[in-house]
């Protein structure tokens, strides 16, 4: 396991810019990841927080500028080095993601058989037990994920990231599409894991309650770009009109 | 004037023209150029999934899975288009040959014909619109679905859960299929020829495989691994390319059945050439 102090950026970026054609969706974007932190990424859809989050997890290769996860520049590194950072990231994915030919139990154990070779079938077993509990589903382990709902699917999509351990967690639109209920659910599960699982997040999305209950610390993007950065209550003090428009 | 008069009619139609053909033609050479692009992106497909498929790591499970799905859930299907097949055959086929007083030819005719051509080609269709349609929709709908990132992200290597296991699948499973659907074409030839006549099995065997030989099986069989080939590779391209809406899925799906049956007849025709010059 890697060692991070406190103060140290588990994820920096630095002038990143990512285009699709002519269409530049990342602008000189540059943030950072402390350790231990919550940091939301807000912005309006179509802004590039998924454009970034899949940066870094190098799904989407950057024009330019630099991701470093743990110290190490991810556009520079083979696919064994590549795939080790990757193995202390967990990415919960805005659909959910879910194997759909797979039941819940082997949607955990998939990632578990490929990134835990050692552990034993009863090992595995505990362990896809315990993420199933930690996140309220252990009687859903036999069921279909066409059986599953919206809320419940998030759910054990975020199980089957946190089975592997995480020290990082990326969160894509992680209350998007969820009725008001489920979605606070979504945020204090959030916060459980991270305090359960002491990882450090960076969670991209456009739910305003969503960002008042994770955030730590939070990033504005606009048009590709970071707008503005700080804690939650400058935020909601600021009379720049976009930032008020969804803070309202 | 009067001479003026036309030619200063004639130039704005000439420049529309102008025009018009200017367009035509960078049209026709965006398509003529993302044609060739498709065509590049596939062979780079091909030789991935190639090289993929000679890696370590084998997902030995994902593939004896997809061979259950792909081979046994066909089964049904295979069956009744084999005996339908070799139904018509033998109805269609015995008044021409009683005419000519060779109705005893009638069962190696359809024998040979079955397993030579009419088997392979009319399975492998079939499986190009069951199982390559299947395949793409599949990959397509977990691309949309953001699960081919998930495995990516995970470790694990798509190409190689995904696509290798699918290609080989099928690969392996289309000949066995063709067989399968072989044998119930002769079936029902037997049945066919029951119809109007009293044949036994025993006989109708004998007269089947009397004139059929050993030459003829092997090319119809060697040929089937290509078409497997194909329609594996094509639905898993179609797929795994598919863009990021959900109308992809059906573009998918639709794609690569339309692309796999074309193909599959151009495979055989390349086939039943080298199979005319080394016999």
């Amino acid at each position: 396991m890697t060692e991070v102090k406190n103060t140290e950026a588990i994820i920096e970026i630095g002038n990143l810019r990512k285009s699709f054609g002519n269409l530049e969706v990342l602008k000189d974007v540059s943030l950072k990841l402390f350790n231990g932190e919550n940091l939301v990424v807000l912005g309006k859809s179509g802004s590039g927080k998924s454009v970034l989050i899949k940066c870094i997890v190098r799904l989407l290769s950057p024009n330019e500028g630099t991701i470093k996860v743990l110290g190490k520049d991810v556009k520079k590194l083979d696919r064994n080095d590549l795939a080790e950072i990757r193995q202390k990231i967990g990415f919960l994915f805005q659909s959910g993601a879910l194997y759909d030919s797979m039941d819940v139990k082997q949607n955990l154990e998939f990632p578990l058989i490929r990134i835990r070779k050692k552990l034993t079938q009863k090992q595995r077993n505990e362990k896809i037990e315990e993420v199933l509990e930690n996140v309220g589903l252990l009687d859903a382990i036999n069921k279909m994920p066409s059986e599953l709902s919206g809320g419940m699917r998030k759910r054990i999509s975020l199980a089957r990231t946190l089975i592997i351990d995480p020290m990082i967690m990326l969160y894509d639109e992680p209350t998007t599409g969820l009725d008001p209920v489920t979605s606070d659910e979504i945020s204090l599960l959030i916060n459980d894991v991270k305090k359960k699982y002491k990882t450090s997040s960076l969670i991209i999305t456009h739910d305003i309650e969503c960002a008042r209950a994770t955030a730590d610390r939070l990033i504005m993007l606009h048009d590709g770009a970071v707008y503005k950065e700080g804690k939650i209550d400058e935020f909601e003090k600021s009379t720049d009109t976009l930032i008020k428009s969804f803070f309202k | 004037m009067r001479r003026i008069k036309p030619v200063i009619k004639v130039i704005p139609v000439i420049r529309s023209a102008t025009i018009n053909l200017s367009e035509k033609t960078i049209d026709k050479t965006i398509k003529a150029s993302s044609f060739l692009e498709e065509v590049a992106n596939f062979i780079l497909f091909i030789l991935r999934t190639f090289k993929e498929t000679f890696s370590r790591k084998f997902e030995f499970r994902e593939f004896f899975r997809q061979c259950f799905q792909i081979g046994y859930k066909s089964l049904p299907l295979i069956s009744i288009t084999g005996a339908i097949m070799g139904l018509v055959l033998t109805i269609q086929s015995r008044p021409i040959l009683v005419t000519f007083g060779a109705v005893t030819l009638l069962p190696s005719m359809v024998a040979i014909s079955l397993i030579r051509e009419i088997g392979p080609v009319i399975t492998a269709l079939i499986c190009a619109g069951k199982i390559g349609s299947g395949i793409g929709a599949e990959l397509g709908s977990m691309k949309v679905t953001e699960q081919i990132d998930a495995m990516e992200v995970s470790s694990t290597n798509p190409m190689r859960f995904l696509v290798v296991t699918r290609v080989l699948a099928t690969t392996l499973m289309l000949p066995l299929l063709v067989l399968y659907a072989d044998a119930w074409g002769i079936l029902g030839s037997w049945i066919a020829i029951n119809i109007k006549g009293d044949v036994s099995f025993v006989l109708f065997s004998s007269q089947a495989f009397g004139y059929l030989k050993f030459i003829d099986f092997l090319p119809a069989v060697v040929k089937t691994f290509f078409f497997g080939a194909v329609i594996g590779l094509v639905g898993s391209y179609k797929g795994y390319t598919a863009g990021r809406g959900t109308e992809s899925v059906g573009i998918a799906a639709n794609s690569a059945v339309v692309l796999a049956s074309l193909l599959v007849i151009i495979v055989d025709m390349i086939a039943v050439q080298i199979t005319d010059m080394l016999i």
